[in-house]
């Protein structure tokens, strides 16, 4: 388990995390979310003993960090933002050289290589000087170093950076395999790696945690705003602000506003929370309504009693990037 | 100190596989001969003299050699990200700095000995004892050991390794100018900035010359621990930063 308890670092006078206290149990894959600058790669520097924490303690594994910061680097394998290569190495040199830092004998890393080249299939290229290799294989060399000395906890900074859709697909792959073995943490400012990946979230803002759990559980905690659009046709004739095949012997009432009354049609239905102001789409006018519930049910029959076209009704619950832009703007706007 | 022997072994890796390195090794024994044939080997003179000339010159090529194998160990590590594999492994900060100055000096060493056939031509055709070779050869070794202790110095608290490389040259000129500083001065300063000074008492008067006092060695290996300890402490700082 790694526990932290208020840590808080500053480069110089500037606050650049916390204080901030989370917990990350074995065996769960948790990722980092937040914007540029809001702390993520930080606190896995801090995780990975990389930098010291200026207050607070953590504890990795029983092992606290600041005290022993040895004990934890042989638990913890560390992929940082830009992947600590050297150039000049082939990928097995390298590897035995990250492997013995670690504290494994010769003969445990000339057993182990071909495990570490197969999960991060790299054995085509395995004698190949790491300079000469393409920026996803380099990732995958950053990866490899992080395990082969096979950790408990391993921390992935940005792990899909500058990497193009397939390799980015391959990466996921190879986290979702290696969350078979080991306490995983990855940061990402990108929100569908982030929820295609991890088990929990840790969303981070201006240093501080925002938000804590699963994507059901941050959008549960928000009151679980659901989105529902609905598009109804313009009413053609002016004099009746609904239909617009109508009988034109009705006198409307003054003064017509038909897109206010249908606001207000739509406000007056139990569940929905507010009404955007409408703008024309294809023909007709597209409400976006914030419910508390899902009522489209009540919308479409709201609709039609009042004699309007409904032409199409769409229904969205939160997404993470609704809950991810709620949970920042807001800390955003406490600033 | 397994983790010293690890990284002392890749960095020597580095060196030998670095076109860099070998460069600077060709360019200073070219300048080296030159500096042989047109200036220790003009006219007539007594082989010890002779001798005196090419330990001159050499000890140049050694504070150049110094310096040029030394800045750019922290610095690029740094500037490459590859300094964070060092970081987060379970290796003291002190095993990190001897083990790249170890692998440095051996280099410098290799370099040194490649320069020996000057003197042995001078031995051949002169008077001159194997002793005055071995004590200008040591004095030039932990001259230039004192010169990498102030790269690798430099190398450890700057951002890029062109920032690395002159502040690693300021320094070594302040320690050049000290005697001279000191010449301006009176009393107890002057004896102790002229004894701090890298190589005028310490070289010329001592190693150059076929001198081996202990006090020089002593110096040069006070020098050469006090910036190594800077290098260490300066990595550990960086880590509160």
């Amino acid at each position: 388990m790694i526990r932290a308890s208020n840590l808080s670092k500053f480069y110089g006078g500037k606050r650049a995390l916390g204080p901030v206290s989370f917990e990350i149990k074995d065996g769960e894959t948790v990722g980092f979310l937040g914007l540029n600058g809001a702390g993520k790669t930080t606190a896995l520097r801090i995780l990975a003993c990389d930098l010291r924490p200026s207050a607070g303690t953590i504890e990795v594994g029983g092992v606290d960090a600041v005290a022993e910061p040895h004990e934890v680097r042989k638990r913890i394998g560390f992929l940082p933002e830009n992947p600590p290569l050297y150039t000049d190495m082939n990928i097995v040199d390298y590897l035995g050289f990250a492997g013995e830092l670690r504290g494994m004998s010769r003969a445990e890393v000339r057993k182990r290589l071909p495990d570490v080249l197969d999960i991060t299939a790299l054995g085509d290229v395995s004698q190949d000087p790491i300079g000469t290799l393409s920026h996803g294989y380099r990732q995958r060399v950053g990866v490899a170093q992080a395990i082969i000395h096979q950790p408990k906890f391993l921390i992935l900074d940005e792990p899909t950076r500058g990497l193009d859709p397939v390799q980015i697909v391959e990466m996921r792959n190879l986290i979702h395999d290696l969350k078979q073995n080991h306490t995983v943490l990855i940061s990402s400012h990108i929100l569908t790696e982030i929820s295609q990946t991890c088990d929990r979230l840790l969303v981070l803002g201006r240093g501080k945690i925002l938000g804590v759990g699963s994507e059901g559980e941050l959008a549960a905690h928000e009151g679980e705003i659901r989105q529902i659009t609905v598009t109804i046709r313009a009413p053609k004739n002016p004099a009746d602000p609904y239909r617009g095949d109508a009988p034109k012997d009705k006198e409307p009432s003054a003064p017509l506003d038909p897109k206010a009354d249908i606001v207000k049609v739509l406000n007056a239905v139990a569940g929905v929370k507010s009404v955007a102001e409408p703008y024309e789409q294809g023909g007709g006018w597209l409400f976006a309504l914030e419910t508390t519930q899902d009522c489209r049910a009540d919308v479409s029959r709201a609709v039609v009693d009042a004699k309007l076209d409904l032409l199409k009704l769409d229904y969205s619950r939160s997404e993470l990037e609704n809950t991810f832009i709620r949970l920042v703007g807001g800390a955003d706007a406490s600033n | 100190m397994r983790a010293t022997s690890i990284i002392y072994r890749r960095e020597l890796g580095a060196y030998l596989r670095s076109p860099f390195a070998w460069v600077i090794a060709a360019v200073l024994l070219l300048v080296d001969g030159i500096l042989f044939q047109g200036y220790a080997l003009q006219g007539e003179q007594l082989s010890a003299i002779v001798l005196e000339r090419f330990f001159y010159f050499s000890s140049g090529v050694a504070l150049a050699a110094g310096l040029l194998l030394s800045f750019r160990l922290i610095s690029e590590e740094r500037q490459t990200h590859s300094l964070v594999l060092l970081n987060t492994s379970p290796v003291r900060d002190t095993e990190i700095i001897v083990g790249k100055f170890l692998a440095a000096l051996t280099f410098l060493a290799i370099l040194l000995l490649l320069s020996l056939y000057m003197p042995l031509l001078i031995k051949v055709r002169g008077k001159i004892s194997g002793a005055q070779i071995m004590v200008g050869y040591l004095g030039l070794f932990l001259l230039g050991s004192a010169a990498l202790s102030i790269g690798i110095f430099a190398s450890s608290f700057a951002k890029n390794q062109l920032v690395a490389g002159v502040s690693a040259l300021a320094i070594l000129f302040v320690m050049l100018l000290l005697y001279l500083f000191a010449k301006k001065l009176d009393g107890g300063v002057r004896e102790v900035l002229q004894e701090l000074d890298l190589w005028w008492i310490h070289f010329q008067n001592g190693f150059m010359r076929g001198v081996l006092n202990l006090k020089d060695v002593v110096y040069y290996l006070a020098v050469t621990y006090f910036f190594l300890l800077l290098a260490v402490k300066t990595l550990e700082a960086k880590r509160w930063q």
